[in-house]
């Protein structure tokens, strides 16, 4: 019954012995799980056109990652996960009907020049998926505001035409394309495209729900927000992140729509259009380009929320959740330094001092 | 556990695994073949040796003298011969002088030394000196000696005695059965420092996962309105010293500073219990409680041990399983893990945790750090760990103590445990630490 301790090998290591059982790759798992109904949304919504982008952007990221690793003679780094995360993140970002070799392009970027130039997981300044985006929305600035429908007629038979347009052909023209899918008051605008420059406003409910036009997984934003709530309660995501970003935007649309009603949407408009929960819920609570502090992350968040209907309200693009997250993780390590805790002891030591 | 018991904010929920040894009432373990007491038991100066090779001791018999004020002296673990001074391990792995006796097997081992006297009647500066001759030290794990805590700083006040009675490491039971089985030696030892810091206020903090522990000290003190008995909602590392008196009074130690800056001094409920039982009697403290748990032991429980007991005969008793991957001294968040079963057990031992390959296998991989706060969002001392660990990467030693407060860490390990990417924070803390007293030193050289 009793081995002397002598038979044993101990081994001997610093403490804290126990540790949480979470771990980054499970982490990174999660948040893919948590992206998989918008997914699956994405393709009920929009058809195969939808599930081809989503499959080419994850991997083209993933085949980035592998092959960047290789040439650097480095173990690859696929294992983590969150190569995925940003592939997947980066289908969700586009049109459906984007040019398959444009999502190619756009995965490319985001995990090379995006991602793995910084030196890889945890030390890109922007979001990799962002940057991606970017790069498409600056490359190809027609392409990427060519919205289609959703819920087409033969969404499940055929590719939108554009899909599969030639590298770095001219997409054709699909505007005969939409005139004969549409089902019901479904257009290809977003209901922020013409709520800026048409002053249409779509119902809200059905764009909480989901049924609008938009990029493949913005849009229903019920959903998002319940993926996001899966995350949360697993504590694997901010939420204060979240929170702040959606504050800030209703705050600021408030003065604006109390401003001028007719022409600037109200707070619920804006948090359920475009882009903005996809954004907050998914991109904006990028751990690795936001800030740590707890008074960074409600700075970070509000600023994000605040430049977005700043872009959205003055600025000449319908939709800025892009670019405000942008500015936003290039502001982040300044609103770090700015806002370092304060120390457990610290005042009261300088006062002793004194 | 309502939403008005007192808590800590930051820090983490780690799994207890305290019930395994929390219902065990403290039993004596038998004395072993060869005892083993170091002379520094004790933070300060080591004890000096009165006694010599081959002399018979007398259980509870003085056999070393304090070497100094911050220094406590020892007595006698048990009766019968000292069989060498020489060097033994510590749990760091240094050697350092010890002495070896040999218990008698046939001595009745009463402790016969000592003598009774009346602490109503003594002044503070007596009680001191009692409480020296006791040898008593922190039981917390800290072994600073307790008299020199009686002793007020020159230019401060004390208002308020604070008793720790949170116990927050995991798997540790020690302080919890002393509270349950000696509550009125815990009250008595509150009020012998209350007398001797001329104090007419302490407030006890139990978490409240200990409710026995709380009722039998609540039942003790009775109508008692001197001593205040408080729970406080479980959480690692409310034991620390500067967690507690936030939690309790909110007032914050200052960096680098004592307790009594902020106007308390804050003792281990087992020390009190140690200070309330031998002051009376004038005798040292020859034993303590251990609690020996942990998977990798057969016969987990709460231990009453001779001070010097060898790690090896312990575990032995306790049934050491064959599994047995990793021997800690002290709870799994702050511990040490030992490199050899010849260390002595002492006076700052609270506990004996024996893992297997199943709990300590959790964490292999390191990621880079992905920023994820959850250090930062359990820090007790409001740190930046996360800015830390990548200025440590870097071997920027001197910014983080310069900057961003690393002297301040007391390496409870919240920031380590939680971190996603597995990155050993307290030890890159360590090593910061110590390069950076390195430099002072061949500064000033």
């Amino acid at each position: 019954m009793t081995a002397t301790p002598n038979t044993t090998v101990i081994e001997v290591r610093t403490s804290p012995h126990l540790h949480s059982p979470l771990s980054v790759d499970m982490i990174m798992r999660n948040v893919v799980y948590a992206m998989l109904p918008l997914c699956a949304y994405a393709v009920w919504t929009f058809g195969i056109s939808a599930a081809a982008l989503l499959i080419t952007t994850t991997l083209t990221a993933v085949a980035t990652e592998h092959l960047i690793c290789r040439f650097n003679g480095k173990p690859s780094t696929i294992p983590d996960g969150s190569v995925i995360i940003t592939g997947v993140l980066l289908g969700l970002t586009l049109p459906p009907g984007l040019p398959l070799w444009m999502a190619v392009i756009g995965g490319i970027i985001a995990v090379g020049p995006g991602k793995l130039l910084f030196g890889g997981l945890g030390f890109n300044v922007f979001n990799p998926a962002l940057v991606g985006r970017a790069f498409l929305q600056a490359a190809f600035p027609i392409a990427i505001t060519a919205y289609t429908p959703s819920f087409a007629v033969n969404r499940f038979t055929e590719f939108i035409p554009s899909s599969l347009a030639y590298p770095f052909m001219k997409a054709p023209p699909i505007a005969e394309w939409i005139a004969n899918v549409r089902l019901d008051a479904f257009t290809g605008a977003t209901p922020l495209m013409l709520q800026k420059f048409d002053h249409i406003s779509t119902d809200p409910w059905a764009m909480l729900m989901g049924q609008r036009a938009g990029s493949a997984g913005e849009i229903p934003t019920l959903l998002i927000l319940l993926c996001g709530a899966y995350l949360v309660f697993r504590k694997m995501m901010d939420w204060r992140i979240t929170a702040a970003m959606l504050s800030g935007a209703a705050a600021t649309s408030a003065v604006f729509h109390w401003s001028s009603p007719d022409k600037y949407a109200d707070p619920f408009f804006t948090l359920v259009t475009g882009g903005l929960m996809l954004g907050a819920v998914f991109m904006a609570t990028d751990p690795v380009a936001s800030p740590v502090t707890p008074r960074g992350m409600w700075i970070y968040g509000i600023l994000m929320g605040v430049l977005t209907v700043l872009i959205r309200c003055l600025g000449g693009l319908a939709e800025g959740v892009m670019y405000a997250i942008l500015l936003g993780n290039a502001l982040a390590p300044l609103i770090d330094n700015l806002t370092q805790p304060k120390t457990y002891g610290a005042r009261k030591a300088a006062a002793v001092a004194r | 556990m309502g939403l008005t018991t007192k808590r800590l904010w930051r820090g983490v929920h780690v799994p207890e695994h305290k019930e395994t040894t929390s219902g065990l009432p403290i039993r004596r373990m038998p004395f072993p073949p060869m005892l083993i007491v170091p002379l520094a038991q004790h933070t300060g100066a080591p004890a000096i040796a009165i006694v010599h090779e081959g002399q018979e001791v007398v259980r509870g018999e003085p056999i070393a003298k304090a070497g100094g004020f911050v220094s406590v002296p020892m007595h006698a673990p048990a009766t019968g011969r000292v069989d060498r001074i020489a060097l033994a391990p510590n749990a760091r792995g240094e050697l350092t002088p010890a002495i070896y006796i040999k218990p008698f097997p046939s001595a009745s081992q009463e402790v016969l030394y000592g003598a009774p006297q009346d602490i109503d009647r003594m002044t503070p500066a007596e009680i001191v000196t009692a409480v020296q001759a006791t040898g008593t030290v922190g039981l917390g794990g800290a072994a600073f000696p307790t008299h020199v805590k009686l002793k007020i700083p020159e230019g401060k006040s004390i208002d308020t005695v604070v008793v720790n009675g949170c116990e927050c490491e995991p798997y540790l039971t020690t302080d919890h059965r002393v509270m349950v089985e000696y509550p009125d030696a815990v009250l008595h030892g509150t009020r012998v420092v209350m007398r001797a810091l001329g104090v007419k206020k302490a407030v006890v903090g139990i978490e409240d996962n200990k409710p026995d522990a709380l009722e039998a000290l609540r039942k003790a003190n009775g109508d008692a309105t001197d001593i205040e008995i408080q729970a406080v909602a479980a959480k690692y590392p409310q034991g620390a010293e500067k967690m507690l008196v936030k939690v309790l009074l909110g007032r914050e130690i200052p960096s680098g500073g004592l307790p009594a800056d902020v106007g308390l001094a804050v003792f281990n409920v087992a020390t009190l219990a140690q200070i309330g039982e031998l002051l009376p009697r004038s005798q040292g403290l020859i034993e303590r409680v251990v609690t020996i748990t942990g998977p990798g032991v057969s016969k987990p429980g709460n231990y009453l041990i001779a001070l010097g007991t060898p790690l090896r005969f312990a575990l032995e008793q306790a049934g050491c399983n064959s599994d047995a991957n990793s021997v800690i001294l002290g709870g799994p968040m702050m511990g040490a893990a030992i490199s050899s079963f010849d260390v002595p057990l002492t006076k700052g031992v609270t506990g004996v945790l024996v893992l297997t390959k199943a709990e300590v296998n959790g964490s292999s991989k390191i990621y880079p750090c992905i920023h994820c706060a959850a250090c930062v969002d359990v820090c007790p001392l409001h740190l930046n760990p996360s800015r830390l660990g990548l200025l440590a990467r870097k071997e920027r030693f001197e910014e983080m103590e310069s900057d961003l407060h690393l002297n301040d860490c007391f390496e409870c390990g919240c920031c380590s445990y939680v971190c996603p990417s597995h990155i050993p924070l307290v030890q890159y803390f360590r090593v910061a630490k110590q390069m950076n007293r390195e430099r002072k030193v061949r500064a000033a050289q």
